[in-house]
């Protein structure tokens, strides 16, 4: 699958009000095509657990029509960007889109902003 | 109740100025004309209620006084400090922030080398074809957006601006134009275009490239199929920017987050040029925060270039995949950071963030975010737009000043940044005793 993220209304609304359940309900998702949903045997709000060789987050899975199939959203925020490397290729800017990801579903937890954050701090 | 009219909304990089407010209490209570981004944020969520350090792990409530002198201690300790954001505040605080970094010999890095940094490499390159959107809102028959989709990021562009908008030469509206959108997704924008091409992820750059050899009469060299796209739906394109009498693309971060970076835009430019040889084209990116194009006018002011500025020499240098916030935490190179109007807590990659997380960092901020979780010291500041005044440049680098409805206790970022200067500024005058 590739990863891409990008900006929702809601994500835009909440900007300014990232500790709230809003913006938790709304970032920390994962959109996909009915046929991903249908291949991994998930159903919406069913949780789902996302791996680059960079790191991996658990996300709440999102039926989207209009993704095409192999391509998996997840609003731009602290979720996505658990996914995404440093590596800027010499060009200062980190790659955000078209990221090679597997994706599972899981009974883990999707963590809480100030959880996720947490786990940096270690 | 006072109503006030021509509000300026400080949210994204359309910088609308047509918006009404209403005040009550001191309050903003409705907010007419915005799209619902915009009034979200006119509208007000909580906020970073004291300025606070932290101590044993936990932030402690402190005064403003004291917040800026540890900050000014950390800042003037550090050997590679690094100075990020500046572009969701005005011109006037981004202009102390660059006095600062000269002071401390630091990095100073803007949103835009997350964003359309990329688009700024390319401009250097190849330059830029481009206009006010007030010529694009009179003029434009076609518009093209690219890897952008402002129905969820700049609400307003559309109405206000491009497609749907009414002008002198385009009274009629979206029934005179044409609009083609290029996405990977199937976006509530593409579902508004006369042609959608719904483009392969990353294919950005073969595309421009077909367009390209069309638009100069070298449609044979083109195959069936590009990036997903059919020849024809390309010709098709291309027959409608021939066509247009003043034709504009629209590009977003589709185009810069991806793989090949500043060579999409490179191309994309190249493309608009292309089309030089038929009509009058222009390109244009869709800025994200609303003075992230200011802090780029700023900086470039002040020390030649416009993000990812080392001033540790004494002298600025310019190389954003040496000096740009990422490329920096990455190498765990810097030692502090002062953080102003942005939020790399929750939009920087998590391999920076581990870095940032670990070192000193003082956020200037109104409200609480990923950002405030490892911040040291926490110093909030009057919403520039609502409590503050002061220059912003919207995308087309149209200066625009936005106004003050309310007033606050919190203290300006431009009195903020300038308290920890001066403050810098006596911590240096002692050592040098």
């Amino acid at each position: 699958m590739k990863l891409i993220s990008g900006r929702t209304i809601v994500q835009g609304q909440n900007l300014d009000n990232k500790l709230s359940e809003e913006y938790f309900n709304e970032v920390a998702t994962c959109e996909m095509s009915k046929e991903d949903m249908e291949r991994l045997g998930v159903a919406a709000e069913e949780h789902v657990k996302v791996k680059t060789s960079f790191g991996e987050v658990v996300v709440k899975a999102k039926e989207k029509a209009g993704t095409p199939a192999g391509i998996i959203f997840i609003p731009m925020g602290p979720w996505a960007n658990a996914l995404v490397s440093g590596n800027t290729h010499g060009a200062g800017m980190p790659q955000y889109k078209g990221i090679d990801a597997e994706i599972e579903p899981t009974e883990e937890e999707v963590l809480h902003v100030k959880d996720l954050m947490k786990t940096y701090m270690k | 109740m006072v109503e006030i009219t021509d509000v300026v909304c400080s949210l994204c990089g359309c910088v609308c100025d047509d918006i009404v407010v209403e005040v009550e209490d001191n309050k903003v209570t409705k907010v007419k004309g915005a799209c619902a981004v915009g009034k979200s944020k006119l509208m007000g969520h909580g906020r970073i209620e004291s300025p606070a350090i932290r101590e044993n792990g936990s932030l402690k409530d402190c005064s403003y006084d004291e917040a800026i002198k540890k900050a000014a201690e950390i800042l003037a300790a550090a050997r590679r400090p690094l100075l990020y954001g500046w572009s969701s505040t005005v011109c006037e605080a981004d202009k102390v922030g660059v006095e600062l970094a000269e002071e401390i010999g630091a990095v100073i890095d803007n949103t835009a080398s997350v964003c359309h940094g990329p688009s700024v490499l390319a401009i250097q390159d190849v330059g830029l074809p481009s206009c006010t959107l007030g010529e694009v809102k009179n003029r434009a028959d076609l518009v093209i957006y690219w890897g952008a989709n402002p129905a969820a990021a700049h609400a307003n562009h559309m109405k206000r601006y491009s497609y749907i908008s009414k002008g002198y030469w385009t009274e009629e509206g979206k029934k005179n134009k044409k609009l083609v959108v290029v996405d990977v997704r199937k976006t509530a924008t593409a579902k508004m275009a006369d042609v959608f091409l719904q483009i392969e992820q990353g294919k950005d750059y073969l595309v421009f490239s077909a367009l390209r050899a069309m638009l100069y009469g070298y449609e044979d060299v083109v195959p069936e199929e590009v990036g997903g796209i059919s020849k024809k739906d390309l010709l098709e394109t291309v027959r409608m920017m021939k066509e247009a009498k003043f034709g504009i693309i629209f590009f977003g971060m589709g185009v810069t987050h991806t793989g090949a970076r500043h060579n999409n835009i490179v191309n994309a430019i190249q493309t608009t040029r292309a089309a030089h040889t038929h009509t009058k084209f222009n390109i244009m990116p869709m800025r994200g925060h609303y003075n992230v194009a200011g802090i780029n006018q700023v900086c470039t002011w002040e020390t030649g270039y416009p993000f990812a500025v080392d001033l540790s020499r004494g002298y600025a240098w310019y190389n954003p995949g040496e000096h740009s916030a990422t490329d920096l935490l990455v190498r765990r190179e810097c030692d502090a950071a002062l953080i102003i109007a942005s939020d790399p807590g929750a939009h920087f990659p998590g391999e920076s963030i581990r870095h940032l997380a670990k070192i000193p960092v003082i956020q200037i901020d109104p409200f609480p975010n990923p950002t405030t979780e490892f911040a040291d010291v926490v110093i909030p500041a009057a919403i520039s737009g609502v409590e503050a005044e002061g220059n912003v440049y919207r995308m087309d680098n149209i200066p625009i000043r936005l106004r003050k409805l309310v007033d606050t206790e919190y203290m300006a970022d431009e009195e903020i940044m300038e308290g920890i200067l001066e403050e810098v500024r006596a911590i240096k005058g002692k050592e040098s005793e």
